[in-house]
């Protein structure tokens, strides 16, 4: 893959990743879990673990995001710290 | 503390990175990942399988007692959701949302009734409904049949191509979740019964221990398919492909019915009523 972009990929799962922890409101910290994942599925494919990104896409992209922000809308939606 | 905190994080944070300069280059065929096992796996696989796809062999036959306890532990997660989320009493809360069918008048009762209004004159909606929109229920009900022959596909399929039974299975009931999240929890739960979801995740684990059984008692080791090749009246390398199929069906079952268990418990607060 041309670096650059693999370059420009690495530093936003990092974004995505510092986001998620960042942010106060939960369900936005879910949805970027979720680009965090998608975004980690682009590398696993990129190096070839098709099977990798393929369960990172189904699992931690899809499902996930969906049982994070059915938690979510059935809790409060801040976070206390 | 915080900045206690913040000190160790980047402190082992650097440390990992400078470590990953000693790690070999990636793909090096002469790193020590690569000169173990790999090699009889890279040469061997097909002329002992027949499966041409080397990571799913290496799952679910050369590391088959490893899956079968990952699949476990996702059983294992959705009979804790159960236990810890699911209620029998009814809903707290007094009032009750029906429409009525033929003229599509709302009507809330303050108190649940005794007993049901018949379901054919007046539907029972969400506390909290909002019209659902016809483009995005159209849209889903036309999906939904070709996202569940994609994840069977994924299956079946497994053998050839990236996929297996985590993935189909999870494709499966993501195509579950988005009837409920669609139209809504009830219609979801109405195709797929509740006590279907808990069966069919202990059915998955079961084939797939099961099988592993057969060939044991057919003289082979726990797992082994080769075992069971005078059953299925094929050569032990094509037992050991056939084998493999069943257990990503095993995988593949425990895993969508899991995944609706889940997200049901999770998005009704275990009553299975209403939901996102």
């Amino acid at each position: 893959m041309i670096w650059q972009i693999d370059l420009a990929v690495l530093i936003l799962v990092l974004i995505c990743a510092v986001g998620a922890l960042a942010v106060k409101d939960l369900m936005g910290a879910a949805i970027l879990f979720g680009a965090y994942s998608f975004l980690m599925c682009i590398l696993w494919a990129v190096m070839g673990a098709v099977d990798v990104a393929f369960t990172e896409a189904s699992v931690g992209a899809g499902v996930s995001t969906v049982f994070f922000v059915a938690a979510v809308f059935r809790t409060s939606r801040r976070s206390k710290d | 503390m915080k900045a206690l905190a913040l000190a160790i994080v980047a402190l082992v944070g650097g440390l990992l990175i400078s470590a990953t300069v000693d790690f070999p280059d990636w793909g090096d065929p002469a790193s020590p990942a690569s000169l173990h096992v790999s090699p009889h796996y890279v040469e061997k696989t097909m002329e002992e399988t027949s499966v041409p796809n080397i990571v799913t062999a290496v799952l679910a036959d050369y590391r088959g007692f490893d899956t079968m306890f990952e699949t476990t532990v996702v059983f294992t997660a959705g009979v804790a959701c159960f236990l810890l989320l699911r209620r029998r009493e009814p809903r707290p809360g007094p009032s009750r949302v029906y429409r009525h069918r033929a003229t599509g008048v709302i009507v809330e009762m303050s108190q649940p009734p005794d007993t049901e209004p018949a379901p054919e004159v007046f539907k029972r909606i969400d506390d909290d409904w909002t019209p659902h929109d016809l483009i995005v229920m159209n849209v889903c009900r036309l999906l939904i049949p070709f996202i569940q022959l994609f994840g069977l596909y994924v299956i079946a399929h497994g053998h050839h191509s990236p996929g297996g039974g985590f993935q189909g299975g999870v494709i499966l009931g993501a195509s579950v979740i988005l009837l409920a999240l669609s139209w809504d929890l009830r219609t979801a739960t109405t195709r797929m019964k509740e006590t279907a979801t808990g069966l069919m995740s202990a059915t998955g684990v079961f084939i797939y221990a099961g099988v592993g059984a057969l060939a044991l008692a057919m003289g082979g080791n726990f797992l082994d398919y080769a075992a069971l090749s005078p059953i299925l009246m094929v050569d032990p390398v094509a037992a050991r492909s056939l084998g493999i199929f069943f257990v990503e069906v095993g995988v593949g079952l425990a895993v969508m019915a899991t995944m609706v268990l889940i997200y049901r418990n999770l998005a009704s607060e275990g009553h299975l009523d209403q939901g996102l």
